[in-house]
């Protein structure tokens, strides 16, 4: 029993890492030469579109952060009449599918006159409801005590927010920011019809861009595929932990 | 004292509310009043047609097809998702060495992008060329390689999509679970073992109960996905010279509709959105019903 379940787990995991393999040996195993070529060849724009990818993840989840935690924090802590009808108009959008939103809101940005622009990518990904959710329900159950103690201080509501709430929920914010990151930088649906002009691609638009060409140059492909998860999987390696919480945390919520 | 309540309530909701107000109600809104208007190649309502938009979507055999692409899609992954992800859950539950090792092995593709993925499986493992990974195994069994991707009869592009949104998804679902395992209380397991429960008595009267909830938020995430299906078929199926007319989920559809190149008819797009949105409503409350009646 104990040699099958063995068996078990090194065959999936044999299977589980060999994609990873194939990528960065057809990517980085012909040599540095490609990867220079990657980055120099500017009819690919690549060096550009992982800038882009780069400036667009950091935006988005540094306001997702701000924005989310603030509403959340509201929601589980400020006395309102109306806070429980807020609250559900936030999670009823939760139940909305993207694939009924994704062409509305892209009306809405084209009327801001946003397409092909930084804004159009990064502004309409900060409102997400399931971090507000999240949020509040860390919030509801964080120490009174503490925030009491900032009360007797003199500190305002806002005050004990920034000073006292914030600094004491660094895990749960690095969690929830590791899944943001993670979700921005591999968007592709929004970026593609939002980035229609080749400057705002993102590096997920300019590897699709590759792929379905009619003769795509493959092992270039490869190694922009290769560079284009490196910035993930050092995320992934350093803030593993946290991930695994917030991948626990929002999983069963969403 | 309740007047600056509700001042401090806005100011820390407020900037969050305009924002859901202006890129998710806002949009619904709109895309309801669009759906009833001709509005080709422009965001601004120009002709009123009625209903006539809905007439067209729903006589479309390609929106209707594109509903089938879905079922067959869900029918293959949530099924597969819920089954191989506890496997792996109860797996890695049970060792007790480098169990760290193996879960951050089975979550690893969770950080990768579907674009990424899809390029490995379209040119490295599912390649229609004899040294592709998959036609190469065949070979071992002297099976003549295969057109993974290039084909309509038989439909092994499946294969393609489905492996690979598995491979994805995988690990995420496993420690959902792994989480739900360790919430168990260790006392039931005790109880069962001196009255002399057979493992797989454990595992069905003690562990699956135990995961019912993690479960259900497990097919329910994975139906909501399914519709979402979008990346890995368009970057798996699509070339430039377009996609082809065969599997296109939803989304997909309505991409390809009101954005894509060629036929910008929001007002169309706007409908199929509409009528999508009352489809997923509709399996959504279903699979809920079917659920609890099951409990």
């Amino acid at each position: 029993m104990r040699v099958l379940r063995w068996v078990a787990l090194l065959v999936a995991s044999v299977l589980f890492l060999l994609p990873f393999v194939v990528l960065v040996r057809s990517g980085l195993g012909t040599g540095w030469s490609t990867v220079t070529a990657l980055f120099t060849d500017t009819g690919l724009s690549f060096t550009r579109s992982l800038l882009n990818s780069t400036v667009v993840a950091v935006l988005q989840t540094a306001g997702q952060l701000v924005l989310c935690s603030m509403a959340g924090y509201g929601l589980a802590r400020v006395p309102y009449r109306h806070a429980s009808f807020v609250f559900y108009a936030v999670v009823a959008t939760l139940m909305v599918p993207t694939a009924v939103t994704f062409l509305p809101a892209f009306v809405v940005v084209s009327s801001l006159g946003w397409v092909s622009d930084l804004r159009g990518l990064v502004v309409p990904g900060l409102f997400s409801a399931l971090n507000v959710f999240l949020f509040r329900q860390y919030f509801v159950d964080f120490p009174a005590a503490l925030e009491d103690a900032g009360r007797l201080d003199g500190l305002s509501r806002w005050g004990v927010f920034r000073r006292i709430v914030v600094p004491n929920s660094k895990g749960y914010f690095a969690a929830v920011a590791v899944i943001d990151f993670i979700a921005s930088w591999n968007q592709f649906l929004w970026p593609l019809v939002i980035a229609q002009d080749s400057s705002t691609w993102t590096v997920q638009v300019a590897l699709s861009g590759l792929l379905t060409s009619q003769n795509p140059k493959v092992t270039l492909l490869f190694a922009a595929a290769a560079v284009s998860i490196m910035p993930i999987v050092l995320v992934f390696v350093l803030l593993q932990r946290h991930l695994v919480r917030g991948a626990t945390e929002s999983g069963l919520n969403g | 004292m309740n007047r600056r309540s509700t001042l401090a309530f806005w100011l820390f909701v407020g900037p969050f509310a305009v924002g859901l107000l202006l890129f998710t109600y806002l949009p619904i809104g709109w895309s309801a009043y669009l759906s009833l208007f001709d509005a080709r190649n422009t965001v601004t309502p120009t002709s009123f047609v009625g209903l006539e938009n809905y007439a067209a979507v729903l006589s479309d055999r390609a929106f209707l097809d594109s509903i089938g692409t879905f079922t067959v899609f869900a029918a293959f992954v949530i099924p597969l998702t819920m089954a191989l992800s506890l496997g792996l859950a109860l797996l890695v539950d049970r060792v007790k060495v480098a169990r760290a090792f193996f879960r951050s092995v089975f979550f690893l593709p969770f950080a990768c992008s579907y674009v990424v993925a899809a390029l490995v499986w379209k040119m490295a493992l599912f390649s229609g060329v004899d040294s592709g990974v998959a036609n190469t195994v065949l070979g071992w069994f002297g099976v003549a390689p295969v057109a993974w991707v290039g084909q309509v009869d038989p439909p092994l592009y499946w294969v393609v999509l489905v492996t690979v949104r598995l491979w994805l998804q995988l690990g995420f679902f496993m420690i959902l679970l792994l989480a739900a395992l360790q919430r168990i209380p260790k006392h039931l397991y005790e109880a069962a073992w001196t009255d002399g429960a057979s493992p797989w008595q454990t595992f069905r009267h003690v562990t699956l109960p135990g995961l019912r909830g993690a479960l259900v938020a497990v097919f329910t995430l994975n139906l909501i996905n399914a519709y979402q299906a979008f990346d890995e078929f368009y970057n798996v199926l699509g070339d430039s010279r377009g996609y082809p007319p065969f599997a296109r989920p939803p989304l997909v559809y309505l991409y390809y509709n009101s954005l894509g190149s060629g036929a910008q008819d929001l007002g169309r797009g706007s409908a199929g959105a509409v009528v999508l949105a009352g489809v997923i409503a509709l399996v959504t409350l279903l699979s809920g019903r079917v659920l609890r009646r099951r409990g």
